[in-house]
């Protein structure tokens, strides 16, 4: 019986080492700064700088703006593509997977080209630095929403809902987004995320966001770049926590139906 | 002028005709029954009548009025699906109310309906509960409470037992049959099981690849089918192959045996035909009558179904069913041995398009 158990265990073991243990190096050099003794000096330092907290509101209010755009341009589609025009899902898919293949960079310098001239001038406002990043969070926020609406049948609720005389409106807000509200909260949590850490786009576009302010630390301290790696590790498992938390409450409104 | 009238309708997808030259004039009340096999239009017909399907060609009329493009949101019908469709992120109350919540009813008569509503499916109880704690049955009357709230012209049901089992299935059925003619609602109800459509019905319109069979009502589909799609789709039917020896006698040998039909034959003598003899006409013992037929069988097995009897004989090469009424004091032959059968002329059918 023991023997059995014996390889299973020893993988996970294994597993766990090869995550845990850079991890933890990380976190035991974070807290070496000062000399022969452990403590939270760089953590202290890296939230006491007042650009660490600019940078990072900053951030937050532009990922803020890039789920809401985001959202309403996807979920519609979406649920359009799924509902009427099932032939153009393959097109739909292609191109929300295109920033997976464009890297950041080519995206950054056409829009610079485009949109530094008249008729539409807009690389001096932040609006530009939100398109490109709905742009970038497509991939995920399509997914998500695509998996939502396969997994609600789309298609008979959308009926039901008109048959007692709803109109498109109606059915988007009244039934279509609370039935995907686990679905949009995952695609917003990836593209919070994807926000926070982004660095090529603000760069090239000179706004002063988190991930340039990253870049900076890791390129004069030594010991500051670890413990904002812990932060953001930190960061991420509280919005991971609250994924879990929020989609809780409807993991029995899944699917719910008869045969089909 | 009958209150849903369905003329000429024609769904084609690219090349394939869907349906066709369909027909149908229904009075207000009626309880219609579209039964069919798979495939056979049946569904797209009933989501022309909802508008989720745009016709061909035809035109649809609820009043008088001509519907046929009419967006689904405006047409007053009620609908239940056969996945019920219950919005899951409401509860029972408020999905019930959903459709005058929509139009800007008043809280409080949206309120009173729904309670109202709750009894009408005897469902009193469960107005804070959501679809997802409710057992399919309870969901399927939810999804009628739904569709009926809003007081539809016109009651739409796509096949919305099949998903529930056997005892639940006829019992909700009756409830739903009940509620119907109480509330005198003009009702187009699709379905595969012919038990359901017979059990049901007022009128049945049997389909078979996107056309009518028969229209009519379940006595008259069962007992006189036009055609023997019809004769063979409902109810149980044994077909055998028989020679016409005397058509203006109606004269016919099956197996070596003079057999005869109620009506003269349409058929020149010489010709095989197909006639059908449904179980229930067969009985033991030869009935040395002018009006019937008697043929010597042997039987190869008894089945008792409960109210039923099911006894399988065998005529030369062909198998036949017969089923009689059980009784206490019932005492079947033994399986093997030789006995007469015999059964009315006028349940001798004779299968069109054979």
């Amino acid at each position: 019986m023991k023997k059995q158990r014996f390889w299973p265990i020893m993988m996970i073991l294994l597993g766990a080492i090869y995550f845990l243990l850079p991890l933890f190096a990380t976190f035991e050099f974070s807290l070496r700064e000062r000399r022969g003794e452990y403590s939270f000096d760089s953590y202290n330092y890296v939230l006491s700088d007042p650009q660490f907290r600019d940078s990072f509101v900053y951030s937050v209010a532009l990922a803020l703006a890039t789920i809401v755009v985001s959202l309403i341009l996807i979920v519609p589609t979406a649920f359009w593509v799924h509902l009427k025009l099932p032939q153009l899902r393959p097109v739909i898919e292609f191109i929300t997977l295109l920033p997976f293949v464009i890297p950041p960079i080519v995206l950054v310098f056409g829009l610079i080209r485009i949109y530094s001239r008249p008729p539409i001038v807009l690389v001096s406002t932040p609006a530009l630095l939100v398109a490109g990043y709905v742009v970038l969070s497509f991939p995920y926020m399509y997914r998500a929403v695509d998996t939502g609406l396969r997994a609600i049948d789309v298609r008979s609720l959308t009926e039901a809902a008109q048959s007692l005389g709803a109109s498109w409106l109606t059915i988007l807000f009244r039934v279509i987004f609370p039935n995907l509200r686990v679905s949009l909260l995952n695609g917003a949590f990836l593209t919070f995320a994807i926000v926070l850490g982004e660095f090529t786009m603000a760069t090239m576009l000179n706004w002063p966001t988190f991930g340039p302010y990253l870049a900076l630390i890791g390129q004069n301290r030594a010991y500051e770049p670890a413990a904002l790696a812990i932060i953001s590790f930190g960061l991420t498992w509280i919005c991971i926590g609250l994924i879990q938390l929020l989609s809780r409450g409807s993991q029995e409104q899944g699917q719910l139906a008869g045969t089909r | 002028m009958s209150f849903l009238e369905l003329i000429n309708i024609r769904k084609s997808f690219g090349a394939t005709a869907a349906v066709e030259h369909f027909n149908l004039q229904a009075e207000k009340g009626e309880f219609i029954s579209f039964l069919g096999s798979s495939g056979c239009g049946k569904t797209t017909t009933l989501r022309m009548i909802a508008g989720f399907e745009q016709p061909t060609e035809g035109e649809i009329r609820v009043g008088g009025v001509n519907i046929t493009n009419q967006p689904p949101n405006r047409r007053q019908i009620g609908m239940v699906f056969q996945s019920y469709a219950l919005f899951p992120n409401m509860t029972v109350a408020d999905n019930i109310g959903f459709g005058l919540r929509v139009v800007g009813k008043p809280a409080t008569k949206i309120r009173s309906r729904v309670e109202e509503m709750l009894h009408l499916v005897d469902l009193p109880a469960l107005g804070r509960r959501y679809p997802h704690q409710l057992s399919g049955g309870q969901q399927q009357r939810v999804a009628l409470a739904r569709a009926l709230a809003i007081e539809p012209r016109l009651l739409l049901l796509d096949e919305p037992l099949s998903a529930l089992d056997a005892k639940i299935r006829i019992s909700l059925r009756n409830e739903l049959r009940a509620i119907q003619q109480r509330l005198g609602i003009t009702t187009i109800y699709v379905t595969h099981d012919q038990e359901e459509a017979l059990s049901l019905s007022d009128r049945i319109v049997v389909m078979s690849k996107g056309r009518i069979e028969q229209i009519g009502t379940p006595f008259e589909i069962y007992n006189y089918p036009s055609t023997s799609f019809v004769a063979s789709f409902v109810g149980t039917l044994n077909i055998l192959s028989a020679k016409v020896i005397n058509a203006d006698k109606g004269e016919l040998e099956i197996a070596g045996h003079h057999v005869y039909t109620a009506e003269p034959l349409n058929h020149h003598s010489g010709v095989d035909i197909s006639v059908a003899v449904r179980p229930e006409n067969l009985e033991i013992g030869s009935n040395l009558v002018e009006s019937h037929n008697t043929i010597p069988v042997s039987i190869n097995q008894v089945s008792f179904l409960g109210a039923v009897v099911r006894v399988r004989l065998q005529l030369a090469d062909k198998t036949l069913e017969m089923d009689i009424f059980n009784s206490r004091h019932l005492k079947l032959p033994e399986v093997g041995t030789e006995i007469q059968v015999s059964f009315p002329k006028e349940a001798c059918l004779v299968l069109k398009g054979s």
